[in-house]
């Protein structure tokens, strides 16, 4: 018998055991008042915990950034191995159908703060790729992004240098685009799910 | 020693067309009843134990869809392809997981990506990397995939794109008249 994939993982459980998944809508988080905004975001800025999540090519820039030669350490930066406690999620380059339902996924289980930075020509027009069946050409129609890096791929100093642009927006207050996606909610799953045809999650991941 | 294992191949198959791209390269074309039965023989009394790769072309123009099949001899170091030619119109062929275990990856692949099928293979219907595909396989000819893209994927504006040859001609020999 054929699967059905398009069905969630609990469509056929009882009442009692279907909260395997929460469907409430998210809500926005406003920033605070005056100093202590400034003082968190002074604080968010300089702790930027990386998830490990390797998707494209540009996944390889990231592995020397970790070690001594470019060493991201000190500014702060450090990878994570999980989305629920991480803060920065890296797109590293073309990013496939199959691939992108995975970067929803991740992206919405990171918690607020959470930051994007796209790398690579592929995530901003879809670079080479432009012209495939497969792979989208601009990820900032599915989750927002804070910042780009160009290059196809961008070398480690050009990474390290967005990030520290991610660090100066973070400092101004400026990365806000959490709220961003919750407010165009509506919008980015449309956008979703022209595109993920066997939508087979409930519409936000906690 | 590819010469006598060729001859001893025309006298049990109807080859039609034989390719010698090297010494230790050969390929050949036979019906589609009979592609089975010769890999099931070079791999049972030939020593082409190792299947490299399944892999097909689309002959829109032809209206057929061509298999490779190629085989490794480890004793020998020869590769051997099989060409098949299959119906367009009707594309089935018969499954070779039986004789290779790591066929049915190649044989869902072609499924998904060409929508040749292999009755039988474990797994065929599954998707493979296009999940949740509802178009025409992407890999067929007469799809359009820069328009499917343009109609899905919210290009960006201002794109320019460059003819290769003219524009490195214009940026090298800029003097030089376009012959």
């Amino acid at each position: 018998m054929k699967k059905d994939n398009r069905l969630l993982p609990n469509q056929d459980m009882p009442d009692f055991e279907r909260d395997y998944f929460c469907d409430a809508h998210p809500e926005t988080v406003k920033p605070l008042k005056g100093f202590i905004e400034k003082f968190l975001n002074w604080a968010r800025a300089n702790s930027l915990w990386i998830l490990g999540f390797g998707t494209g090519c540009g996944a390889i820039e990231l592995r020397p950034l970790m070690t001594a030669r470019f060493d991201m350490f000190r500014y702060g930066m450090a990878p994570r191995p999980t989305p629920r406690q991480s803060c920065v999620f890296v797109i590293g380059g073309y990013a496939s159908i199959k691939t992108l339902k995975r970067i929803v996924r991740s992206y919405e289980q990171i918690q607020a703060p959470k930051f994007v930075l796209a790398l690579g020509s592929c995530t901003i027009n879809g670079g080479m790729y432009f012209d495939s069946y497969n792979t989208i050409n601009r990820i900032d129609h599915y989750i927002p992004v804070d910042a780009y890096v160009t290059g196809c791929m961008p070398r480690p100093e050009a990474i390290i240098a967005g990030l520290r642009k991610l660090q100066e927006l973070i400092k101004q207050g400026k990365a806000e685009k959490a709220n961003e996606y919750i407010e165009n909610f509506e919008w980015y799953k449309a956008n979703q799910k022209k595109v993920i045809k066997d939508w087979n999650m409930p519409d936000y991941n906690w | 020693m590819m010469k006598d294992i060729l001859k001893r191949l025309t006298e049990k198959f109807p080859i039609s067309e034989i390719e010698e791209q090297r010494a230790n390269m050969i390929f050949v074309t036979m019906p589609k009843i009979n592609a089975v039965q010769c890999i099931s023989y070079l791999k049972q009394f030939e020593g082409f134990t190792h299947l490299v790769m399944l892999a097909a072309v689309d002959y829109i123009e032809d209206g057929i869809f061509q298999l490779t099949y190629i085989l490794h001899n480890y004793e020998l170091h020869t590769d051997i392809g099989i060409r098949v030619q299959i119906d367009r119109k009707q594309p089935v062929m018969e499954s070779i997981h039986t004789l290779w275990a790591q066929a049915r990856t190649y044989q869902q692949e072609l499924k998904e990506m060409f929508g040749i099928d292999f009755p039988g293979s474990p797994d065929i219907d599954e998707p493979f990397l296009l999940e949740g595909w509802q178009n025409i396989p992407p890999m067929r000819k007469d799809f359009d995939t820069l328009k499917y893209s343009q109609e899905t994927f919210f290009p960006r504006p201002g794109r320019k794109h460059y003819d290769p040859q003219k524009y490195m001609k214009e940026k090298l020999y800029p003097d030089k008249e376009p012959e």
